[in-house]
């Protein structure tokens, strides 16, 4: 009996997979094998060497435009949590219709077109555009346009999203009474917030943060139209690698290192961010279960 | 079990006073209004009532999660109005039981002692002792997700009583439990208050619970108090229709023509005496017979319309009189007698009904 309900099952089972094989063989063709060839590329197929990696650490730039995308990319994740986390709080706190307009409000960045956004902000940051005409005010003679400042602040904007979503799905899911129970028991509003409200929204903060900080890693047009060829990122130094000086197996192994400290960071959120994604589940749905 | 700790060392509780308490969010009819109540240090009270009615919010205005719109609420005899719900020294137990769920089974308990600032010596002592009382002892480490129903609301009760509370505010605790655990916890529940002593405000809408478990009830209608008093009186001697028809069954016979010591029903004349100028008669389906009437008895003709059996007894639905107003008979187990259709002949001894004012009081 038990034998063959199993035998049946895994049939079913097998006959659902056929339902992945279109994207599987998608995801084959125009993925896996370009990654394929560039992971060989890197290591100087089909003469084994190493020199591209020595090369990345020794040629005095690709460490620096690491760096400098690390630290953008990690002001970029600051910015949009700090500017995300109050809106996915406020959107939990109003109406459903007040709800629907902060919504649309944080996805229109996605619905216009990449171009129009950058341009727009390379206008809002040139030399007499409103952002320096605002700082003259003080004094300060600021000029955000092809500075890392200004990507960072245009990166913000179309990231924005990615931190608002993860995050209001969490801070949705956080029983209110919860906050109320700790009242009772004697803590001051801000103590309860900070001890049961945060701590069961850490788990949209992880993966609002991870999707932020990945995204602005590999960050290519707005850092190439906002930022400054001096001061370039890691997406605009592979292209310059591959279109111009055609030097495939360094781009390769460039290219190879942002994936593989993308992939181990991405690991680790998962691990962080999984534990207690589980505990925020659960806290969204309370005693489903009754077993007496 | 520990009766003599610090958890309940001859605890009486606080007097809880309410004093013309009215809460108004800007609706038609204010959601509280003007309800005065004083709950007696170490009382089970329960404010029992439909939804709406105003129990929950009443509750919310004395644990402070609520503002007053008029009237003053007191904590032996000390004005709270204003004092927040962190420094009221009230326990709370919820619906959903509240526990945190990032926190095991000792933190929960162990959360309004270290917003105390205990010594962790005094904290670890405590803990242990409440959920010996609660009997969840070994849970200790248990988050709250790997619990049953039941034992959550354990953990949330031990909570809620672990730091000597002034008075412990249960907000309708048992309803999303299962029949029979209900019935466990309302015992547990019952053994807590006796063993803990403090002040219980209980709130709910099932008034088996509100009976089995109070001292007094408060049953609350469209934001007032209908009717204050112990379940037996309000049982017995309901003042009002909506008294009689929330706690327990009844036969309401209105509108009725009310003469000297006499009363008028369509077109029988019964025995009885009321100050009320509109009032209905109530008889309880326990004190139905049928049959010929006795003298001292005031009686209906009646047809049955089906008996149900429900184990220990049968029950009648009849229909009175020429309008066919519904009612129940509470019949022997072991009474087949009648059949539906069959015309019967109700009847009730004087003692046993009771004369209610009918309209709601305005």
């Amino acid at each position: 009996m038990n034998f063959r309900l199993l035998y049946f099952r895994t049939m079913v089972l097998r006959k659902q997979w056929l339902l992945l094989l279109p994207a599987l063989a998608l995801l084959a063709a125009v993925l896996l094998v370009p990654l394929g060839r560039s992971v060989l590329q890197s290591f100087g197929s089909p003469d084994w060497t190493l020199d591209h990696f020595r090369a990345l650490f020794t040629d005095g730039v690709t460490l620096t435009v690491l760096a400098r995308t690390a630290l953008t990319a990690l002001a970029v994740t600051a910015i949009a949590f700090l500017l995300g986390y109050p809106y996915a709080y406020l959107m939990t706190r109003v109406g459903p219709r007040m709800r629907g307009i902060l919504l649309v409000v944080v996805l229109v960045p996605f619905w216009t077109s990449v171009m129009a956004r950058n341009f727009a902000w390379i206008i809002i940051l040139q030399r007499g555009g409103p952002v320096n005409s605002f700082f003259k005010l003080f004094g300060l003679d600021v000029v955000l346009y092809e500075s890392v400042g200004g990507v960072t602040v245009a990166m913000s904007q179309v990231l924005l999203p990615f931190m608002v979503l993860p995050l209001f799905s969490a801070l949705g899911g956080i029983d209110r009474k919860l906050l109320l129970a700790a009242r009772g028991l004697g803590s001051h509003p801000v103590v309860a917030f900070w001890k049961i409200y945060w701590p069961l929204s850490r788990g949209g903060v992880v993966s609002g943060m991870i999707l932020v900080f990945t995204l602005s890693l590999g960050f290519y047009v707005t850092p190439a139209l906002v930022g400054s060829p001096k001061q370039s990122l890691v997406a605009q130094l592979l292209g310059q690698r591959t279109t111009q000086l055609l030097d495939f197996q360094g781009a390769s192994a460039l290219g190879l290192v942002v994936l593989v400290v993308t992939l181990v960071l991405v690991a680790w959120a998962n691990r962080v961010g999984g534990t207690i994604s589980a505990i925020g589940t659960v806290a969204a749905a309370p005693a489903a279960k009754d077993k007496p | 079990m520990a009766t003599n700790g610090t958890l309940h060392g001859g605890q009486t509780g606080t007097q809880i006073r309410l004093t013309g308490v009215s809460k108004d969010y800007g609706l038609a009819t204010p959601a509280v209004d003007d309800v005065s109540l004083t709950i007696e240090p170490g009382e089970f009270m329960t404010l029992l009532g439909p939804s709406g009615s105003g129990k929950t919010t009443t509750l919310n205005l004395i644990a402070g999660f609520e503002t007053l719109t008029g009237g003053t609420i007191a904590f032996d005899g000390k004005d709270v109005g204003t004092l927040p719900p962190h420094k009221r020294n009230l326990g709370m137990l919820f619906q959903n039981y509240a526990l945190f769920p990032h926190m095991t089974v000792a933190q929960n308990v162990a959360y309004p002692l270290r917003e105390r600032r205990l010594a962790k010596a005094d904290i670890t002592r405590k803990v242990a002792e409440v959920l010996e009382l609660v009997q969840l002892t070994g849970r200790d480490d248990h988050h709250p997700a790997q619990l049953s129903g039941g034992q959550q609301q354990r953990v949330a009760l031990a909570r809620a009583i672990v730091f000597g509370p002034s008075a412990l505010l249960l907000d309708e605790p048992l309803g999303a439990l299962d029949r029979n655990l209900r019935a466990t916890l309302q015992a547990e529940i019952h053994r807590i208050h006796s063993e803990v002593g403090t002040t219980f405000v209980f709130v709910t809408h099932d008034q088996e619970e509100a009976m089995n478990l109070s001292d007094r009830i408060a049953l609350f209608n469209n934001g007032r108090i209908e009717q204050l008093g112990t379940p037996e009186e309000l049982y017995q001697n309901p003042r009002t229709l909506f008294t009689a028809r929330f706690l327990g069954d009844s036969n309401v016979f209105s509108p009725l023509a009310i003469g000297d010591g006499k009363v008028t029903w369509e077109n029988n004349v019964w025995s009885a005496s009321t100050s009320f100028a509109d009032a209905a008669l109530v008889v309880r389906p326990e004190d139905v017979r049928l049959g010929s009437p006795p003298p001292d008895s005031n009686s209906v003709n009646a047809t049955v319309r089906a008996v149900e059996y429900m184990g220990a007894y049968r029950t009648a639905l009849l229909s009175f009189g020429s309008s066919g107003v519904l009612g129940r008979a509470r019949l022997d187990a072991a009474d087949t007698s009648l059949a539906p259709g069959q015309q019967v002949t109700a009847w009730w001894p004087v003692a046993q009904q009771r004369l209610v004012l009918s309209k709601e009081p305005s």
